[in-house]
């Protein structure tokens, strides 16, 4: 299968740091693949330079297409509204609007937005449209800052640590419905939390000082306990256990 | 007591003015984040306008409908120069702070000169229709009818300004921008579009209060922009950035801070105070009255 994002030596410096150094890996157009990584390895990085957020002041190298469309230079807006669809990290939900303006910012002109499809999967957020996004809990906010993503068609999402910072019983409620999304569309996906990798990357890309370390099977990464701990810095602990076989573990964070 | 009502309705038409000024300054700081020295720029070009209008402008004239027509003029032509300004000049300056610095201060230098060399660097008499030279008698006090025309169209246009952000497209791009502008980027919207509305609303605003300042005050000057335009800047500082109610109280503060200070103490005194006012808010509270919010 062709891949439906490609990112081809990949290089950024940001005010004289060269975070990336070439870095070059492929995504499934099914499925999640997991971008994982120690502190600071450039993760977030990947993710915004790919959705054309670097800072003005940060220089980018290389090639990122998704499918035939070459992606850098573009302006963000465009490669937003060309189907690529971005949860960024800590949600930046809009604090001092509603739940429903915020979602509402998310409408697009000629398009019908699927609430229909946002609501089934966060009733949530349309019992609590009129409250300020900055009152709502974290994974109400991470809940909305998914579902004001979901509002259009995406070809491919790029989603930054869901579960950063939420209680155990939501990381669970994220876990799922990322599970559910990644059925209809591909998922780039960062997290820190590894029973969570477990239960949702089919493919795993490991970056470790600014450039790949280590790419496969996400399942395979995590069974072998000293390459995982070599490469994230932490142990699989339930690495030995069958995917999915307690659904219950992903609220167990294993890497920080 | 009729001096103490008089006072206080002067000090509202001074904060009129400071507001008309200070609202778009503060939206374009807010969400585009570019400082615009250039802003007193957009007040000249109104008042001229408005001035040139009613001697020139067939339909035009110093009072009745033909005045309307004068300020309509003025405030089209601020308007103009201001997205002008925004397209030509500032947007490719984006995330350049010192070079956008750089050119607004340059520019509100430049249009003053430009002033001056087209009609002279002395004030001119503004006209100012028969009503506005009257007074109107409030609680045993006369107060001038200039002074309540400035306070009426700044409510007007504090209403029209909160009615846009709140129920248009357009205001809801220009409050989540000025919370986040990377996220609304981000969520396929094109900020750049709000950046020019956002300079055309303080455009139309600042030139608005070049026409209106120019019937309060009776003339027309080259400077007038610039000096009025360091007040605008603190009342944006203490209402807080990105704030146009804000920008509505602070206005409202300073205006008479500097009207009763001034009248019961010494003359100047007020405008002294008026910078220890921005001193005491800086140190206590640096976000402003309201914090960096497009609506409250």
């Amino acid at each position: 299968m062709e891949p439906i994002l490609s990112v081809q030596d990949l290089s950024v410096r940001i005010s004289g740091l060269h975070i990336l150094q070439g870095v070059s890996f492929t995504v499934a157009p099914t499925g999640v693949t997991v971008l994982l990584g120690r502190n600071g390895v450039g993760k977030t990085t990947t993710l915004r330079a790919i959705v054309g957020l670097t800072p003005p002041a940060g220089e980018v190298r290389g090639t990122i297409r998704m499918g035939a469309q070459s992606l850098l230079a573009r302006p963000t807006h465009r490669l937003v509204r060309g189907g690529l669809g971005y949860v960024p990290e800590d949600r930046c939900v809009f604090a001092g609007l509603t739940v429903a303006e915020n979602l509402r910012l998310a409408e697009r002109r000629g398009t019908t937005p699927a609430y229909d499809k946002v609501f089934a999967l966060f009733p949530e957020l349309d019992r609590r449209g009129r409250q300020r996004a900055g009152s709502l809990s974290g994974g109400q906010q991470q809940m909305l800052a998914i579902g004001r993503v979901l509002l259009n068609d995406n070809r491919l999402l790029l989603v930054d640590e869901p579960t950063k910072g939420l209680a155990p019983k939501v990381v669970t409620e994220v876990a799922e419905v990322l599970e559910r999304v990644a059925e209809s569309v591909p998922v780039l996906l960062v997290e820190q939390n590894l029973a969570v990798v477990r239960r949702l990357a089919r493919d795993a890309v490991v970056l470790a000082a600014g450039k790949v370390a280590w790419t496969g099977d996400a399942g395979e990464l995590l069974l072998e306990t000293a390459l995982t701990k070599s490469l994230l810095g932490v142990g699989t602990g339930e690495a030995h256990r069958p995917a999915g076989a307690d659904r219950a573990a992903v609220a167990g964070k294993d890497a920080g | 007591m009729g001096t103490v009502i008089l006072l206080a309705l002067t000090g509202l038409g001074l904060a009129a003015l400071y507001f008309l000024v200070a609202s778009g300054l503060s939206l374009v700081f807010g969400l585009a984040d570019v400082l615009n020295f250039a802003h007193g720029l957009f007040l000249g070009v109104g008042a001229y306008g408005t001035w040139w209008a009613a001697g020139n402008l067939p339909g035009a004239g110093g009072d009745g409908f033909g005045f309307v027509f004068a300020v309509a003029f003025g405030v089209a032509a601020g308007t103009l120069v201001a997205i002008l300004v925004e397209l030509v000049l500032i947007r490719p300056l984006y995330s350049r702070t010192i070079e956008q610095v750089l050119v607004t201060v340059g520019l509100s230098l430049a249009g003053v000169a430009l002033l001056q060399a087209t009609w002279g660097a002395d004030a001119r008499p503004f006209p100012r229709p028969d009503w506005t030279r009257q007074v109107t008698g409030i609680l045993g006090a006369q107060v001038p009818n200039g002074g309540l025309l400035l306070i009426i169209a700044a409510v007007l246009v504090l209403g029209a300004i909160l009615a846009f952000l709140r129920w248009t497209r357009y205001g809801l791009v220009i409050r989540a921008g000025v919370e986040n502008r990377e996220m609304v980027t981000a969520l396929g919207i094109d900020v750049r579009k709000a950046f020019t509305l956002v300079f055309a609303i303080g455009g139309a605003a600042a030139a608005l209060a070049g026409a209106l300042g120019g019937v309060y005050f009776g003339t027309v000057s080259p400077g007038q922009g610039g000096s009025l335009l360091i007040f605008a800047f603190i009342v944006v500082v203490i209402g807080g950035m990105g704030s146009v109610v804000g920008s509505a109280y602070a206005a409202v503060v300073v205006g008479l801070v500097q009207q009763f200070v001034n009248y019961y103490g010494t003359s100047g005194l007020g405008d002294i105070c008026v910078v220890g006012l921005l001193a005491v808010v800086l140190l206590l509270r640096p976000q402003g009255i309201a914090g960096k919010v497009a609506t409250a």
